[in-house]
């Protein structure tokens, strides 16, 4: 039982880099429709800018120039490489989607996969192929509940995870660039008629899911704290996954089938060998989109696209 | 000065010449109708007009303000509103948050306000709420407000579909065949509606139609396009005893009214 519990926890912490990749793959799908291949590796880049932004503080704060607390210099990172990583999401929108807005979709979809090698072998060229480490900002605390033992990272990854998918879920259903994204994902040709800029929506929703992959990234990063220019490859594919398992554009979706991965994979792991791991777990995913092939909170549409 | 004003438009797409040498000129408060058989050219006026495409040649102003080359939300926002020939709902959103969206630009409330429900935003909401309750009790969809509009009868899709675009207060809506496919109950009662729109807001409405009963009681002047060129314009009764017309349009033996 205790076991258990013990693998609860860690589909918990998993789910939820699962989760934020996902939501950023499932807002640009279902409003743009377009699977940005390249997501994956915004939240490597995300990653890294946390690593980055992380590393400069803490340095500044041991040389004395400044003076902030661990939990501060967290925060921190995470504010500031969401903003910067949004930049990055707002870049690849511009220059690789926006020209092919009404290209066929496969050119779109083999511009993410194109964008995702730039972004994998950039970083490389930038950084070299050594592997870094993420600054431990956290220094590791276990507690231990009836032979279930949690770490104050896990809660603190979960809990903020968790976070910010409640918040976006709030910005999608009440602000008015969340009803503008609704009604993109239905019929995008008349939002203009309605005064609003379809770019300007396009640009945000890139800008909010890179962002939360950001934020996956460090939080990634503090969980396990060695990073590399291809980290993002398969978790993207994973993600990916769950954004479809959700149902298009549904935030729940997204999040509930985030999760949902990161049991699978966490129970199958402890049950099987974990070479099997992934074979047997996306195996059972393959057989839930056989019985619901529109995800969880799909419904089946035609979308229209153009006039 | 027109309303708006449309001068030698012509547009091309790739060799293929859709519109050649357009003119239009619609009054504040006028309802004019754009007929022709099918492939004339009639929606792509339309998207000619509202930026959809951008003309190849020739001048639009909307107010007195040149608007070739805005894009179409800048068109949208100087007051152009419109309708599509094939319904553009956004299919599982609710007859409320249609027109709510044509209110957009009106919101002023940001995060904060989405967040934690600010009064600015109360305020808002309900000034909003107040004016969507308005039109959409003008276009008597109001009893089905908090529904999805893919729940909804036809004829009731459509009339969102107009309450949408008025709720953007434009100076002049373009309808693209408002009573395409609906029963002759459905056909009254838009035609009743487009008539208290003319009267009760004042606004100018071109109109593509196919049905020559509406067309002939509402508008007061009527184009006719053909292979993309008006070949007569004029009263209802002109239109009709045009013998060019008729035998374009309307056929050489039945006139169909």
């Amino acid at each position: 039982m205790a076991n258990i519990l013990q693998n609860l926890v860690n589909a918990l912490q998993w789910g939820s880099f699962y989760a934020l990749i996902a939501l950023g793959y499932s807002m640009v799908y279902s409003i743009l429709m377009l699977f940005n291949f390249a997501h994956g590796d915004i939240f490597m880049v995300g990653a890294y800018i946390g690593f980055g932004v992380a590393t400069g503080l803490v340095a500044l704060t041991s040389m004395g120039a400044i003076v902030l607390p661990n939990w501060l210099i967290l925060v921190l990172t995470i504010i500031i490489s969401m903003f910067l990583t949004s930049f990055v999401g707002m870049l690849v929108e511009r220059i690789g989607y926006r020209p092919l807005r009404d290209a066929p979709r496969a050119s779109a979809a083999i511009t993410g996969l194109m964008i995702g090698i730039i972004l994998e072998t950039g970083n490389l060229a930038l950084l070299g192929a050594q592997r870094v480490s993420f600054p431990p900002l956290i220094n590791s605390v276990t507690y231990e509940l009836g032979g279930v033992y949690i770490t104050n990272k896990k809660i603190m990854i979960v809990f903020v995870s968790i976070g910010f998918m409640i918040a976006l879920q709030l910005f999608v259903t009440r602000s008015k660039w969340g009803m503008a994204m609704r009604a993109m994902a239905y019929d995008y040709v008349v939002v203009p008629l309605m005064g609003v800029s379809i770019n300007n929506i396009a640009r945000m929703t890139f800008a909010i899911g890179s962002a939360l992959a950001a934020v996956a990234g460090i939080l990634f990063g503090i969980a396990y704290p060695v990073l590399d220019p291809y980290m993002g490859i398969l978790f993207g594919w994973k993600a990916f996954v769950a954004a479809i398992l959700g149902g298009r554009g549904s935030i729940m979706g997204a999040t509930l089938a985030g999760f949902l991965l990161g049991f699978i994979e966490i129970f199958v792991a402890m049950i099987f060998p974990s070479t099997l791991r992934d074979l047997i777990a996306y195996s059972i995913v393959l057989l839930i989109l056989v019985f619901r092939p529109h995800g969880f909170f799909g419904e089946p549409y035609s979308a229209k696209l153009r006039l | 000065m027109p309303l708006l004003h449309v001068e030698n438009m012509t547009h091309y797409f790739g060799g293929l010449r859709a519109v050649h040498n357009y003119n239009l000129a619609v009054e504040p408060g006028q309802v004019r109708g754009l007929i022709g058989p099918n492939g004339a050219g009639k929606t792509t006026i339309f998207n000619l007009i509202t930026g959809i495409y951008r003309p190849t040649e020739g001048s639009i102003t909307l107010d007195g303000e040149p608007i070739v080359g805005l894009q179409p939300h800048e068109i949208a926002s100087r007051g152009l509103g419109r309708t599509f020939q094939d319904l553009r709902l956004w299919r599982h959103m609710t007859v409320l948050e249609h027109v709510k969206m044509a209110r957009y630009s009106t919101i002023g409330y940001g995060l904060v306000g989405a967040f934690f429900g600010t009064s600015r935003r109360h305020r808002e909401e309900e000034a909003i709420e107040r004016k969507a309750l308005e039109l959409m009790r003008m276009m008597r969809v109001d009893d089905v407000a908090e529904q999805r509009v893919t729940n909804l009868p036809y004829g009731a899709q459509r009339r969102v579909e107009m309450a949408r675009a008025l709720a953007m207060n434009p100076k002049i809506l373009f309808l693209d065949e408002p009573t395409v496919g609906m029963t002759p109950g459905e056909l009254n009662e838009m035609m009743d509606i487009i008539k208290q729109v003319r009267d009760d807001l004042g606004l100018a409405i071109f109109l593509i139609e196919h049905r020559l009963k509406m067309v002939m009681e509402l508008c007061e002047v009527i184009q006719t396009l053909v292979f993309g060129e008006v070949i007569a314009e004029g009263s209802p009764e002109e239109i009709q005893n045009n013998p060019d017309v008729i035998e374009a349009y309307l056929g050489k033996d039945t006139v169909e009214t």
